[in-house]
């Protein structure tokens, strides 16, 4: 009896674990492109969670009113986003770089912000759209059947270390990864080296684009309901975990996402889905108050 | 013709002037030295020349062809590389990622790894350390590293902001002997420094500058034994 109800314990512990891994990986892909911005523009791109929505939208669209299959849905997904994402930068961000206040960008990120909500909901309306499964894989049954894992889940799990391992070679291995990395270290440096800043900042945005349709389709895989709105909640959690792991740091992001991930599921879980919101964002005032810089933010000692 | 040519440069830093009319030359093969206090222009004069600023007037020719409105990006293509002042070597890359970025702009990766060679024998210290990020690196390591990573680019004219300051006196020297080997191996040298002693016994030319004008100029040696500048810059 005892070993019963400490056995489901453990199961839906796991389950609820492996919830969180799942919901975080997408709040860490999300945080992806918050964290590399901030690193090269050295701004907030507060739009970056609208960009999820329309990604969402768009490969919502191609599967059902284009017959797109999957797959191919959610590469329109990116492509559309990443011309979206270059598009904001060129437009609404670029010409108030030289400007020199980060507030300008700030709030123009804001306004980018409502324009992208307001025209969704100009083009599909207000009401929530089911979504519609990209691939169906079926549930994991582990523990002869007491503990079930659903193949979303596990899709998503998948898909975001696929993405974490291949940015991370991109930026650690690549020239143009190293060309983002000098950039986000010293602009004029990278400049006598050869490096073209604004189209380093164009690539870092494309980047950031695509990754935020891929995490759109996951996040409304997870949760099947897309409204013009559903990109804002999880850009600002996103957010949160991008200075949760220090923001600018790529594997700070990815563990920051992940973190931030399994304590709302748990806190919805084990305390109330009322105030998971709460605890979440309460966990950013105490790591600010704790670390300012993040878990893996960087305090480069200059040497004289 | 020479190979770089400054004509009439007026820079402004906002509403202030920082460059007054600043025209120089610099022949192939020479070491040219710009001396003079804080404050005078030298850096403002080398970020013109590649690009990181643009004058309000005059022009930066170079090889016979007006750069003046180059974007800096493209100037390291044409041939001129450049050493800033506080050596500015990207801290979290590994010394040999900072070389590499040193050769941005090259294709031939066979030729880069010839470079790569010959910055690491007249640096042995840097091979010593090629998988350490460079961020790690003692000030005098980070300026060599500065240095080789400028000379990746295989540069014809190399620009070089103040390369011993805040060095140890033995790294000055040895800072100082390796312009020397760059400027034996048929690279120009144009050299900013306050340590003018040093800069005008290894230059052939130099110019003095002060309050953003070109007061003196002249053979280096000469100027090594001028009054004024002794008395100014020299500290006898």
């Amino acid at each position: 009896m005892m070993y019963d109800i400490l056995q489901g314990c453990i199961m839906s512990f796991i389950i609820y674990l492996t919830n969180g891994i799942s919901l975080g990986s997408v709040y860490a892909i999300i945080a992806l492109g918050y964290t590399m911005v901030y690193g090269i523009a050295k701004m907030l791109n507060f739009a970056h969670g609208d960009v999820i929505m329309i990604g969402a939208y768009i490969a919502l669209m191609a599967m059902t009113k284009g017959g797109v299959p999957g797959i191919p849905a959610v590469l329109l997904a990116m492509a559309g986003c990443t011309v979206l994402g270059i598009l904001i930068e060129k437009i609404a961000y670029k010409p108030l770089r030289k400007a020199g206040s980060p507030l300008a960008v700030l709030i123009t990120a804001i306004g980018v912000s409502y324009l992208l909500q307001n025209i969704a909901l100009l083009v599909f309306g207000p009401d929530p759209k089911t979504f519609v499964s990209v691939i169906s894989v079926p549930n994991l049954q582990m523990a002869g059947g007491k503990l079930t894992i659903s193949g979303n889940t596990i899709i998503t799990i998948v898909i975001s270390i696929i993405i974490m391992l291949s940015l991370n070679w991109f930026v650690q291995k690549t020239k143009p990864g190293h060309a983002m990395l000098a950039v986000s270290e010293d602009k004029d440096a990278a400049q006598l080296m050869g490096v073209n800043v604004n189209g380093t900042i164009s690539m870092t945005f494309a980047i950031g684009s695509a990754l935020a349709a891929v995490a759109g389709v996951l996040l409304c895989t997870a949760y099947p309901s897309l409204t013009p709105y559903t990109g804002s909640m999880p850009g600002i959690k996103a957010f949160v975990a991008a200075v949760f792991g220090g923001i600018g740091s790529i594997p700070g992001a990815m563990i920051g996402g992940i973190l931030l991930g399994i304590i709302q599921i748990l806190a919805t879980a084990y305390i109330s889905s009322q105030v998971a919101d709460a605890i979440v964002f309460g966990v950013l005032i105490v790591i600010l108050l704790v670390r300012p810089a993040g878990l893996f933010g960087k305090n480069i000692q200059e040497k004289v | 013709m020479a190979m770089l040519e400054v004509q009439d440069l007026h820079v402004y830093y906002g509403v202030i002037q920082a460059l007054k009319g600043i025209s120089f030359k610099v022949e192939q093969g020479e070491v040219i030295a710009l001396i003079g206090a804080n404050g005078a222009g030298k850096t403002t004069t080398l970020h013109t020349i590649t690009g990181l600023l643009s004058p309000k007037q005059g022009s930066v020719i170079f090889e016979g062809k007006n750069i003046t409105k180059v974007p800096a990006h493209k100037i390291v293509e044409l041939g001129i590389a450049h050493v800033p002042e506080g050596r500015r070597v990207f801290s979290q890359l590994s010394v040999y990622d900072n070389l590499k970025m040193g050769a941005f702009t090259r294709k031939d990766k066979a030729e880069i790894e010839e470079s790569l060679e010959t910055v690491y024998r007249r640096f042995p210290r840097l091979k010593e350390r090629m998988n350490q990020r460079a961020g790690t690196l003692s000030g005098g390591e980070q300026q060599m590293l500065a240095m080789g990573r400028a000379l990746m680019s295989k540069p014809k004219l190399i620009v070089m902001d103040e390369p011993s300051m805040g060095l140890s006196p033995i790294f000055v020297n040895e800072i100082f002997d390796i312009i020397q080997v760059v400027s034996d191996s048929g690279t120009t040298v144009l050299l900013v420094e306050q340590n003018a002693k040093k800069a005008l016994t290894i230059a052939d030319r130099a110019y003095v500058l002060e309050t953003g004008k070109i007061t003196m100029e002249g053979r280096a040696e000469d100027l090594l034994h001028n009054e004024a500048v002794q008395k100014a810059y020299l500290g006898e």
